[in-house]
């Protein structure tokens, strides 16, 4: 009798427990989506969002889907002089942070300055290291003068404005508004509870307009796995997952699997002042023996896109189609042969008794890493070289980048120029940090990517990328391996969802949920 | 022994006990921040993330600057060491905040999941212990023992990993992590819900090792004379077991309580990320792998204290328990 008790009960708890939790009655709008990364702070003079879709901020331009600039807090773009040199922007009248202050072009000065300033510990500094100055000749009026002529800058106009009163008195290295900001943006922060969570509310006096979902909630959860779990027991309604985890809610009913392209790129960075690799015949080699798809079919589950310059394909403005490495191992072998680089009896290569080696480093705790450099070393083993996988740290990377190569990610898809320039211009060659890597050094790139740089007319910048594809296609610093796709999964009850290409960087700002103020319930 | 006797007893031996700790911490501190230096983390390139790749050089040594991270290590020892003496741990690098304020914020949440975890694992693993050493040699006694030896050997995370599979996805009984669920407000219910879990699985890895341990001393104790004479008395096996042989086997049990407090830390470590629980585990984390020198500093005095509180309350229970042992020690 006990027994059959027991059994009884167990069941009605089990059908208790099982069935999934229902929504509520139909109170505001709410999204609860689950997080990778974790902010380190809500500070834009820091580093927070500089690319705009900052959710509590908003800058003097954001981007539509198509990446192109839209006006802000500006009331239109914002405009160069002929030379080049000064910018001026107009703001937008009645805007009023989410305490009720006005903004004030102060403000706008105030955050920039404070970006530039060498006391202020920021990681997008070197971004305006054109800025010379800003100033505002009246309340909604700023100027910004540069010292050379830089026409990427109207894209680092996207960055959170924040109101000066804030800081009155305050290390804005450690201010309280570093976790507890006010800003003019969509939303307000309600609560952050740090290493879990954090609400959003809607601004209701947002001069736009006031979002349609009225909570937003970001749980951070760094495990893969433990993210899908939570995803799979109904708890969020959106969550960024890796594509063979987000590949098990193909065709599931009531949830969208969605693949936006990127920017980001992973590549093997290939040492130039090291004797096998100094002649580019053996860089073209390597890149030609690398089997791209290969890669995407088996790592990513198809993810991805092949890389060979910086440039990602999905920006059409810029990406020559003709820049791309097809895979043949046989003129791979051709041109290693041509630079005397022959095998042996043992299937090695070597050039006047001098193997043909070439260590490839990655990053111990990133397994996606991990994967490519043994794919890469695969292939490159194919080819007769010798290409040890060795674990390690950034920091050896970097100090090991004479003698050997290394995975490195990185990318954004505004404008070539914060891709390209610091990688591969030869001023930054053998500079101390994570700039030219690869020591590389070619006089076309270098012209090229100062062209496109200092030139304000699409047309000639276009031009100059074009050359700069070329220049570099005859003579690569890196094997550029894979633009990743980014996967996530979502409840399907969503109207708004737009693509656009994401950066690197893809954790609370830059994802599928970049414009979730423009979401509604389906 | 009298009772003032016993008061005055304890206070000597917390008031050497302090005065003991003072070195230790800062041997431990100082032995930290020559850790930290040795580390091949650059705690500048950790500061910058992603946008490392690219970042102009000059505006990097800047920082390096603001923050003084080539001073030499007893400089910068001495500086912290002076602020922090007056309460000041000074502020956190990689995460803009004050590091007391780091630390008060999850402290709390990482109490309560300790105290709840090792709570639970001390009576789990009595329990267990006792039943099977009470029946040894029987099924009873083999399967304790045997899934004991198997919870040993399975990592933290795994069981968590297992148990979010579980009890989250699968049965959906319990929320997969977080203090509450995500559009709910933090309550007692919501916070017991959440708790179970965690607790549970953290509770769960230790709780073999006192099992074992309980069931080893007990065996032992159960063949001491005193153990033969109460039986050969006629007395219950119950009263045998509980009252004459498991008191005594209890006693080297109580001085290990203290000396297993960083193992339950650590494993807290890594139930917390499972978890999401906002305890102070992910800043540690975080810390050590950014080189935060003050946040580093503060944690590795917390745990450091707690470790020295931990023996020192094992001490004293040890002696209350057993009062030949005196409080000398």
């Amino acid at each position: 009798m006990r027994t059959v008790v027991g059994l009884v009960l167990l069941a009605a708890l089990a059908v208790a427990g099982c069935s999934v939790p229902q929504q509520g009655p139909a109170g505001p709008p709410s999204i609860v989506i689950g997080a990778g990364q974790e902010p380190d702070n809500l500070n834009p003079i820091l580093g927070y969002a500089p690319d705009g879709a900052a959710k509590v901020f908003d800058g003097l331009v954001d981007r539509d889907a198509g990446l192109r600039l839209t006006p802000r807090l500006a009331e239109r773009l914002p405009e160069a002089t002929a030379d080049g040199l000064t910018w001026t922007a107009k703001l937008r009248q009645g805007v009023k942070f989410s305490d009720g202050t006005p903004l004030s072009a102060q403000d706008v000065v105030f955050t920039y300055k404070s970006v530039l300033d060498p006391k202020v510990n920021s990681t997008i500094a070197s971004r305006y290291d054109a800025l010379a100055e800003v100033s505002a000749p009246d309340d909604s009026t700023v100027v910004f003068r540069l010292k050379y002529p830089y026409a990427p800058f109207g894209q680092f106009l996207t960055l959170g404005i924040v109101p000066r009163k804030a800081f009155d008195g305050q290390d804005i290295n450690s201010a309280p508004f570093n976790t507890a900001p006010i800003g003019t943006g969509p939303y307000t922060v309600d609560q952050w509870r740090k290493g879990d969570r954090m609400v959003l509310k809607a601004n209701e006096g947002h001069w736009d307009k006031a979002p349609a979902i009225k909570t937003v909630t970001f749980v951070y959860v760094t495990d893969d796995n433990a993210r899908a779990t939570r995803m799979a027991s109904g708890e969020f309604d959106a969550t960024v997952l890796p594509p063979r985890l987000a590949g098990t809610y193909t065709g599931k009913a009531g949830y969208k699997l969605v693949r936006n392209p990127s920017a980001d790129y992973r590549g093997l960075g290939i040492p130039s002042a090291l004797p096998f690799t100094s002649d580019p015949r053996v860089r073209v080699a390597i890149n030609t023996g690398i089997n791209r798809q290969a890669m995407i079919d088996t790592v990513l589950a198809g993810a991805g896109k092949p890389a060979a310059t910086p440039i990602s394909p999905y920006l059409t403005e810029w990406y020559d189609p003709a820049a791309k490495f097809d895979f043949d191992a046989g003129k791979a072998g051709a041109l290693l042969d041509e630079a005397g680089w022959r095998l042996g009896s043992d299937g090695k290569r070597a050039k006047d008794g001098r193997p043909a080696r070439l260590p490839i480093l990655y990053p111990a705790e990133d397994s996606l890493r991990k994967d490519l450099a043994l794919a890469v070393g695969s292939d490159l083993a194919k080819l007769g070289i010798d290409a040890p996988v060795e674990a390690t740290t950034f920091e050896l990377m970097l100090q090991r980048q004479k003698e050997t190569a290394a995975v490195w990610g990185g990318g954004d898809p505004y404008d070539p120029d914060s891709a390209a320039y610091t990688l591969l211009h030869s001023r930054y060659s053998g500079q101390p940090g994570y700039v030219n890597m690869t020591l590389y050094n070619n006089s076309q790139v270098d012209a090229a990517l100062d062209t496109a740089r200092r030139n304000l007319d699409p047309g000639v910048r276009k031009q100059a990328y074009r050359d700069f594809q070329q220049a570099y296609m005859a003579d690569p610093a890196w094997a550029f391996l894979v633009f990743l796709d980014h996967t996530y999964v979502m409840r399907d009850k969503w109207n708004g969802i737009e693509e656009q290409v994401e950066p690197h960087d893809h954790g609370t700002v830059h994802a599928v949920w970049w414009n979730i103020e423009h979401w509604s319930p389906k | 022994m009298s009772g003032t006797g016993v008061t005055s007893g304890i206070g000597k031996l917390v008031l050497r006990r302090l005065l003991f700790a003072v070195p230790v911490l800062l041997v431990v501190s100082f032995g930290l921040f020559v850790l930290a230096k040795a580390s091949p983390f650059n705690p500048v390139e950790r500061y910058f993330g992603v946008r490392i790749i690219g970042a102009d050089p000059e505006r990097v040594a800047q920082i390096r600057e603001n923050w003084g991270v080539d001073k030499p290590v007893v400089e910068q020892y001495t500086a912290w060491l002076g602020h922090a003496v007056t309460g000041d741990f000074g502020d956190s690098l990689s995460l803009q905040q004050p590091v007391a304020q780091v630390i008060g914020d999850r402290l709390g949440w990482s109490m309560l999941l300790l105290a709840v975890s090792f709570g639970l694992a001390l009576l789990l693993g009595l329990a267990l212990g006792t039943l099977a050493a009470w029946r040894q040699g029987g099924w009873l006694d083999r399967a304790i023992t045997s899934g004991s030896y198997v919870l040993e050997a399975a990592p933290v995370f795994w069981l968590g990993l297992g148990a979010l599979f579980i009890f989250a996805q699968q049965l959906q009984w319990l929320p997969g992590g977080g203090l509450t669920d995500a559009d709910q407000a933090l309550d007692l219910g919501q916070l017991v819900r959440h708790l179970v879990l965690p607790a549970a699985v953290l509770a769960i890895s230790q709780a073999p090792w006192f099992a074992l341990f309980v069931r080893q001393n007990l065996l032992e104790s159960l063949t001491q004379d005193y153990v033969t004479g109460a039986r050969a008395r006629g007395l219950p096996d119950r009263t045998v077991v509980l009252r004459h042989a498991l008191r005594t086997s209890l006693l080297p049990f109580i001085t290990l309580l203290g000396a297993r407090l960083p193992e339950l830390i650590s494993g807290a470590l890594l139930v917390e990320t499972v978890f999401s629980w906002p305890g102070i585990a992910k800043a540690t984390v975080d810390a050590a792998l950014n080189v935060d020198f003050a946040l580093l500093g503060g944690l590795t005095l917390l745990a450091t204290a707690a470790v020295l509180l931990g023996n020192l309350i094992a001490d004293v229970l040890y002696a209350l328990a057993d009062p030949r042992v005196g409080f000398d020690g």
